[in-house]
């Protein structure tokens, strides 16, 4: 279970990006966040991991502060946490196989990894992973040579070989077209299912999340503004989130979901 | 203001017409400024000299050729150490540029205060520095020989090395590096797997032109006393023996050409 309590940032060019942000995410659920651009998604995902540093609040993971870690226990930490990438940042020159692998480097020591002698065991979950998400022959294409929606696939096997308690996923659809879209969104939520995982999506496409989660934030100007399900996002909703416009044609009703 | 309202149209045009003046005023004292050292340059020529020239050379030429094809079983020991020069003194600067390549980086630098600096520092006093002065300086110091002559071309390279392999460094894609780090990876880890792996063909490609450059730097090490064929080079100048001159710039220029046809190959390989 992940639980953020008044999670602040502030950046030192004054800009408030999250403003005492409670949230609880429990095992299983599958979350979407919503909202303008710097609204703060992909920082309150960042604050998670610390990859940006939180100016106060704390973040739980179970029952572990993750804000008052040290730099190794939060290396240690962010092993639980897989995170997925708006442009896949898979290292584009490795091979797939090195990249999938490369989610265990916080398990295996500096010289296994550099000679890439990664135990058997590893290599056995990256092939199960690889021929999960439909990749198994590419094990050995480099990581350029990939099309968008199977760089995307590598970045969630890459992930989910972290044996993670959570995924934090940014933006995994924003470089993709609307059927890999729908492809990796369905992937990822049926792998969170699989596995129990919680996992926070930042995504900009409201329809598509309301296809594929199960609870919706809405983030506006770093203050939650919306928690609830997805069918409850009304036109009054989505104006409180984004501003005044026709969401008519957005978001799919509550009655049409039920068809 | 380039935009201006000329009887209710909006018109436009690239500078205004102040910025237009100190355009023109600028060439106008550049033209001026090169004009007036032209005529510094052209008093102190010797102009008797110059018209003199093309007979001169032609004479050397006529001296020069045939070389003296019999001359080249004293000059294979000499291109070897050339060689090795060149070789040897740039393995010798890659291995020290690429830690004050890391520690110059301003996104791997341990502090930008006090280390970044110091490698910057480390970097422009081995650039400033030509070669051929490193083998002057070198020559006193350990005495002449190869020795010399690998070190100086390898203190010249390390700056470098080290400037082309920082600026590869600070202009890396920071989401792959970030996507290592949030997997758990230890520092190193990061290096070796978020780095390392986006600045191999820039490092690749600055060793073999830098070797490059070292072949051509080597040949005229010798002059100063620092091995090579330089040294054969000098001897064969100090006693007017045009036709070993002739041989050896023809030996240099192969050599070269060699050089350049290596390095083109490889990074067409890399890249």
């Amino acid at each position: 279970m992940l639980r953020l309590e008044k999670l602040t940032k502030t950046y030192r060019t004054g800009d408030k990006a999250l403003n005492a942000v409670n949230l609880t995410v429990p095992k299983g659920q599958v979350m979407a966040l919503i909202g303008p651009s710097g609204a703060g998604k992909s920082t309150l995902i960042r604050c998670i991991n610390r990859l940006v540093e939180p100016t106060s609040g704390k973040v739980f993971l179970d029952q572990d502060d993750i804000t008052g870690l040290s730099a190794s226990g939060l290396r240690r930490m962010r092993r639980q946490m897989g995170m997925i990438f708006q442009e896949y940042a898979l290292v584009e020159r490795l091979t797939v196989m090195e990249n999938v692998l490369s989610g265990r480097l916080g398990y295996v020591g500096f010289w296994r990894s550099f000679t890439r002698r990664y135990p058997q065991a590893d290599v056995d979950e990256a092939f199960r992973l690889l021929d999960r998400v439909g990749l198994l022959e590419m094990a050995d294409k480099r990581a350029d040579e990939l099309s968008g929606g199977q760089r995307q696939r590598v970045g969630i096997a890459r992930a989910l070989i972290q044996d993670p308690k959570v995924l934090l996923v940014d933006e995994p659809t924003a470089s993709l077209d609307p059927k890999t879209s729908r492809q990796i969104m369905r992937l990822i939520c049926e792998l969170c299912a699989e596995r129990e995982l919680a996992a926070i999506i930042n995504i900009h496409d409201v329809a598509l999340a309301q296809m594929f989660v199960q609870r919706v934030i809405g983030l506006q100007k770093g203050v939650v503004q919306f928690d609830g399900k997805p069918d409850a996002l009304t036109p009054e909703v989505l104006t409180k989130i984004y501003g005044e416009e026709d969401w008519k044609e957005t978001t799919r009703s509550a009655e049409e979901a039920a068809e | 203001m380039p935009i201006s309202d000329v009887s209710g149209r909006k018109v436009w045009q690239l500078r205004s017409r102040n910025q237009q003046l100190a355009h023109w005023a600028m060439w106008l004292a550049g033209v001026a400024v090169f004009m007036w050292c032209w005529q510094r340059i052209s008093e102190a020529t010797t102009w008797v000299f110059v018209w003199d020239a093309p007979r001169i050379a032609a004479d050397m030429g006529s001296r020069a050729w045939p070389p003296r094809w019999s001359y080249m079983s004293e000059l294979w020991a000499p291109l070897w150490d050339t060689l090795n020069i060149a070789t040897l003194g740039t393995l010798l600067a890659i291995f020290a540029a690429v830690p004050v390549a890391f520690l110059a980086a301003r996104n791997t630098t341990p502090s930008a205060l006090f280390v970044r600096p110091v490698a910057l520092f480390v970097i422009v006093s081995s650039r400033s520095i030509n070669s051929l002065i490193w083998a002057l300086l070198l020559v006193s110091i350990i005495g002449p020989g190869v020795l010399s002559g690998l070190l100086a071309i390898a203190l010249r390279s390390i700056g470098f090395c080290a400037k082309l392999l920082y600026e590869a460094i600070e202009e890396i894609d920071p989401k792959q590096v970030e996507a290592v780090t949030a997997t758990g990876a230890s520092r190193w880890q990061v290096m070796a797997y978020g780095i390392v792996p986006q600045i191999l063909p820039a490092f690749a490609g600055i060793t073999v032109f830098r070797w490059d450059i070292n072949l051509r730097e080597s040949t005229v090490l010798g002059l100063v006393g620092a091995g090579g064929i330089g040294l054969q080079l000098k001897s064969s100048l100090d006693v007017l023996a045009w036709p070993q001159v002739a041989l050896i710039l023809i030996i240099i220029l192969l050599a070269v050409l060699l050089s350049e046809w290596v390095s083109a190959r490889v990074r067409g390989a890399i890249i």
